[in-house]
C-alpha cells in the first residue's frame, strides 16, 4: 500500500489513501457529492462543476472530481458558497436542456432548491432529434455537455475518437465531424456513448421508439445477466427484456472484463434471439 | 495446440487486465479492435499507460491504425519473421539467460534452429525490411515485460501449430510467461471456444484438459459414469472429414454449428455431407447444414434462453441464463441430448445444468472451486480453482518463475514453409479472409440486425491492381479458385497490398467465400487454411464479350 493523507471534510478528520480525489474522499466519510459528468469508469472531464467544494486557502471552489487530497486540506462540502454554486449550476442547466430523463441533475436541482424556470427566456439549446440510423438516437436538446460520450468514445475505452465538442459558447455541441450525420462518420455503433450518457440524449433506436409510443414501461423490464454468445472475450450481458423481447441491453461498471463497454455486436446485435422464425 | 504441447493446457495464460501494466504489446494475426473489441479495449489501456503496441499482419485495420508500428507481412511469412526476430536475440546475447537455464530445455537445439534465419533471409520473404526485424526483436527482447496475443491470422494456415510455437519460442527466450505483464494470448474466436475445449469437447481429452492416454484418468471417468472409457482419441474435425470420405464414418450430428458455409472448400463439403446415411442438425435456426439435415432438433438461444456456462479468452468461467422464454417447441441442448439419449434406449436423466457443472468440477480439478452460486458473485472465476476458497487464478504457469522448475518447458524449433497455395500465373492473386466489426462468422446471428454499414458482402482489392485489371470501384467482378467461383463487388482499399484481396465469409447466402477457400488443414489442430488461397479475378463484363 501507498502512503495515506489525512484532511479534515466537514470539521471530520479524514485518512484517505495516497493519490484519493477529494470526492471519492467525501464520499468515503458519508458526505457524498452530488456529480453530473463524473463517471467511475471515465477521466474526470470538470465540465459540470457539480461537484465543486470549497477548499480552505483556495480562491477559487475546486472541482471534487479530480482534485487530488491532500494532506491538512479543511474542505467543505455544504457551505453558502458550495451550496449557491450548486443552485446555479442545476439553474442553468435546466435553463438549456431537456432534464426529464436525466435523474442526477433532477436530484442536484432538487436537493439545491434550484429554481427551474429562474433563467428561462434566455438562449436555449432546443434542436432537432437526429434518428440517421436504426441503433441510436441523437436528442442532443437533452444534453448538458458532461463529456463522458466523448471520453467514452476516445481514450477512456472505445478508442475510436468519432465525436467531439464542437463550437463555442451555446453553439456547443456534440459534433461527429462537420455536422455529418453518423453513418458518415468514424462511428463504428458501441454505443458506449450512449452507455454513459446521463440524461438520455443517447438513447437506443428501440427504447427510442417505446418511448415515442408510450409503450417503455420499466415495471414490465426484467434484467438477467449473461454473456455475450459472440466472440471470446466473454462480455457479461444485462438483458432487459420487456413482454418476452429485448428491449436492451447494458453490461454492468464494475465487471472486470467490460467496466460497463460493449461493441455493437453485444449491445445491438440481438435481434436474432427473436426473430420467431427459429423454430 | 501448441500451448497444450509446450505448457500442457490450451489456454491463454495472462488476465486481460495484464495488458494494463506490460511494456510491449505484441499482436501477431490480430484484428482485436473488430474481432474482440472489448479486449483492444484493455490493449489500449496498456498503451495510453506507456506500451508499445506493435502489430503483425497483412493487412490494414483498426487494429494498425492505433498501433505505433504496423508490420505489413506478406500471408503467411509469420515463421519468418518469428524465427529471424530469435535469431537476433539469440546473436546479440538480448536473451534472458537465467530464465532460459532454469525454466526451458532445448535451448541449443532451437538456437541452431534459428541459427540460418538472418534478417535478410527473412526480409525476402516477409516484405520486411532487415533493419526493421533487427529493431523489432530489440525492442521486443529489451522491453522488461512483454505480452504476445494472436488470433486467426496465426491459427487458420496449414502450419497453425508451428506458427504458435514460434511465438512460445519467443516469449520462452525472453521470460515473457507466468508473470505480471508477460503472457502468451490465443484471442479465442469464438464465445466458448475455450469452454469446450475445458469441457474435454476434443478428441484426445477429458474434462480440464485431462489426457484420455492416461489410464489413471480413464479410470477416473470410468469409475464416474459407470462405462468403459476408450482408450482410442477420436477422430478431430478434419479426420472426420476425411472418414466420411472414405465411407468410415456415415452419420453426423452437428451442433449448433453450420460447416456447410463455415467450413473451407463449400463445394466439397457439400459433396461430403450429401454422402452421410444420416445427419442430425440442433440448431437455433434452419442453417444451410440444417436445411440438408435428416432430422433438425429446435434448439434455444444459449446465452438468452438457457443455463450454463462459458469461458473466456482469459479462462473465466462466467454464467448463462436465460432471459426470455424460447419460442414454439426449441428445447434445452442438456435436455436434447438427454432425451436422445433415453430414445435410444439409454436411462439418462433430464439434469439441469448446474447439476451437470457439479458433477464435471468434481472430475476436474481445475474446476473444482467453483460452484454457481460463486460464479455469480464473484463476475466468473478464471480456473484453475482447485478448492472452494480459492480466488482464482489470473495468470499460469507462475512455476517456471520458482528456484527450482522440475517441469521446463521446451523450445520447440519449427521450420517456415508458405502457404500451401501460392499465386501462380493462372490464380496470381492471394485471397486472405476475415472479420468486420458489425458482422459474425456465417452471419446467422449479425445479420438480423439493422446495422447502418450493412451492404453485404465486398472485396478489397488494391487500387493499382484494380486499374491493371480495368476494374471500376464498386464493380462486381468473379473471383474464381481452384474449388470454386462466387461474385461480388470489388472495392478499391489502401488496407491489403497489391496482390492480394480481402473477403469475409459473413454473408454466404449471397456470396459463398468458402467456396474458394483451401482445406488445406494444419495435421495437429486440423485447422483449415482460411487465410490463404490462389484466385484469379474477371470481370463480368469481359466474360460476357467472351461468351459474345
Amino acid at each position: 500500500m501507498g502512503n495515506s493523507v489525512t484532511l479534515m471534510i466537514d470539521g471530520q478528520s479524514v485518512t484517505v489513501a495516497e493519490g484519493t480525489t477529494l470526492r471519492a474522499a467525501c464520499d468515503q466519510a458519508e458526505h457524498v457529492v452530488p456529480t453530473l459528468c463524473w463517471h467511475e469508469n471515465l477521466t474526470p472531464a470538470n465540465a459540470c462543476r457539480a461537484c465543486v467544494v470549497e477548499v480552505k486557502g483556495s480562491r477559487t471552489l475546486v472541482a471534487s472530481c479530480s482534485r487530488v487530497a491532500e494532506d491538512g486540506m479543511d474542505v467543505q462540502t455544504a457551505s453558502e458558497r458550495v451550496l449557491n454554486a450548486r443552485q446555479v449550476v442545476a439553474e442553468l442547466l435546466l435553463s438549456v436542456s431537456d432534464a426529464k430523463l436525466a435523474p442526477d441533475l433532477l436530484h442536484l436541482a432538487e436537493m439545491s432548491s434550484a429554481d427551474p424556470v429562474r433563467f428561462t427566456g434566455g438562449a436555449t439549446w432546443a434542436q432537432p432529434v437526429r434518428q440517421d440510423n436504426n441503433l441510436y438516437v441523437r436528442d442532443l436538446s437533452k444534453c448538458i455537455l458532461c463529456y463522458r460520450c466523448v471520453q467514452a468514445c476516445g481514450d477512456d475505452a472505445q478508442n475510436t475518437f468519432a465525436i467531439a465538442v464542437a463550437g463555442r459558447g451555446f453553439g456547443a455541441h456534440i459534433d461527429a465531424g462537420f455536422g455529418r450525420d453518423l453513418p458518415e462518420s468514424d462511428c463504428v455503433y458501441c454505443g458506449n456513448c450512449v452507455a454513459v450518457c446521463p440524461t438520455g440524449a443517447l438513447m437506443g433506436k428501440t427504447e427510442w421508439d417505446l418511448r415515442q409510443q408510450g409503450q417503455w414501461d420499466e415495471s414490465r423490464i426484467t434484467q438477467t445477466e449473461t454473456i455475450c454468445s459472440y466472440c471470446g472475450v466473454g462480455c457479461e450481458l444485462d438483458l432487459h427484456v420487456m413482454d418476452n423481447q429485448i428491449v436492451k441491453v447494458t453490461s454492468p461498471q464494475d465487471h472486470p472484463v467490460t467496466h460497463g463497454m460493449l461493441c455493437v455486436k453485444g449491445r445491438y446485435g440481438y435481434d436474432f434471439v427473436q426473430s420467431e422464425d427459429h423454430h | 495446440m501448441g500451448l497444450t504441447t509446450v505448457f500442457g493446457s490450451g489456454a491463454g495464460t495472462s488476465s486481460y487486465e495484464d495488458f494494463h501494466h506490460t511494456a510491449f504489446i505484441l499482436l501477431v494475426g490480430s484484428n482485436a479492435a473488430e474481432a474482440h473489441p472489448i479486449i483492444f479495449h484493455h490493449i489500449m489501456k496498456g498503451v495510453h499507460n506507456g506500451a508499445e503496441l506493435v502489430v503483425v499482419d497483412p493487412r490494414k485495420t483498426l487494429t494498425t491504425k492505433r498501433a505505433h508500428e504496423h508490420v505489413q507481412v506478406t500471408v503467411g511469412s509469420d515463421i519468418a519473421l518469428l524465427n529471424a526476430m530469435a535469431h537476433v536475440i539469440i546473436r546479440d546475447h538480448l536473451y534472458r539467460k537465467d530464465f532460459v537455464e532454469r525454466a526451458t530445455k532445448g535451448f541449443d537445439q532451437f538456437a541452431d534452429s534459428v541459427c540460418t534465419w538472418t534478417p535478410e533471409r527473412a526480409a525476402a520473404i516477409t516484405g520486411i525490411s532487415a533493419a526493421r526485424i533487427e529493431s523489432l526483436a530489440r525492442r521486443y527482447a529489451e522491453a522488461p515485460t512483454a505480452m504476445i496475443g494472436w488470433t486467426l491470422g496465426i491459427t487458420e494456415h496449414h502450419n497453425a501449430v508451428d506458427n504458435v510455437l514460434a511465438l512460445i519460442n519467443l516469449a520462452l527466450l525472453c521470460g515473457n510467461v507466468g508473470r505480471p505483464g508477460a503472457g502468451l494470448n490465443p484471442l479465442r474466436g469464438q464465445n466458448n471456444v475455450q469452454g469446450g475445449g475445458d469441457m474435454g469437447a476434443l478428441p484426445n481429452r477429458l474434462p480440464g484438459f485431462q489426457d484420455l492416454s492416461d489410464p489413471a484418468v480413464r479410470q477416473k471417468f470410468s469409475q464416474a459414469w459407470g462405462v468403459p472409457i476408450a482408450e482410442k482419441a477420436g477422430r478431430n474435425q478434419t479426420g472426420m472429414f476425411e472418414a466420411i470420405e472414405e465411407d468410415q464414418l456415415r452419420g453426423l450430428y452437428v451442433i449448433g454449428e453450420n460447416p456447410i458455409q463455415s467450413e473451407a472448400n463449400g463445394e466439397y463439403m457439400r459433396h461430403l455431407f450429401s454422402k452421410l446415411d444420416a445427419l442430425v442438425v440442433q440448431d437455433i435456426f434452419l442453417t444451410a447444414t440444417g436445411e440438408m439435415a435428416d432430422v433438425v432438433f429446435p434448439a434455444r438461444v444459449s446465452f438468452a434462453e438457457s443455463e450454463g456456462t462459458y469461458t473466456n479468452s482469459e479462462r473465466r468461467v462466467q454464467r448463462v441464463k436465460p432471459a426470455r422464454r424460447a419460442p414454439g417447441q426449441a428445447q434445452d441442448d442438456l435436455w436434447i441430448v438427454a432425451s436422445l439419449a433415453q430414445a435410444m434406449g439409454y436411462s439418462w436423466p433430464i439434469q439441469e445444468a448446474e447439476a451437470v457443472f457439479d458433477e464435471m468440477r468434481q472430475l476436474a480439478s481445475n474446476f473444482r472451486g467453483m460452484t454457481y452460486e460463486r460464479l455469480e458473485q464473484e463476475h466468473g472465476l478464471q480456473w484453475p480453482v482447485p478448492e472452494l476458497g480459492h480466488p482464482g487464478s489470473q495468470r499460469l504457469h507462475e512455476r517456471l518463475w520458482e528456484a527450482e522448475v522440475l517441469d521446463k518447458a521446451p523450445f520447440t524449433p519449427v521450420e517456415w514453409a508458405p502457404p500451401v497455395e501460392m499465386p501462380t500465373p493462372d490464380y496470381p492473386f492471394l485471397l486472405t479472409t476475415g472479420r468486420r466489426l458489425a458482422f459474425f462468422n456465417t452471419g446467422v446471428q449479425s445479420n438480423v440486425y439493422d446495422h447502418p454499414h450493412k451492404i453485404g458482402e465486398w472485396m478489397e482489392i488494391h487500387r493499382e491492381d484494380a486499374k491493371t485489371l480495368g476494374v471500376e470501384n464498386g464493380e462486381m467482378i468473379a473471383v474464381i479458385s481452384r474449388r470454386g467461383r462466387v461474385e461480388v463487388p470489388a472495392y478499391y482499399s489502401d488496407a491489403v497490398m497489391p496482390g492480394t484481396v480481402f473477403m469475409t465469409f459473413h454473408f454466404p447466402d449471397e456470396v459463398m467465400t468458402n467456396n474458394l477457400t483451401i482445406d488445406a488443414t494444419d495435421p495437429q489442430s486440423g485447422t483449415a487454411e482460411f487465410k490463404a488461397a490462389a484466385v484469379r479475378l474477371e470481370r463480368l463484363q469481359e466474360v460476357q464479350a467472351q461468351g459474345l
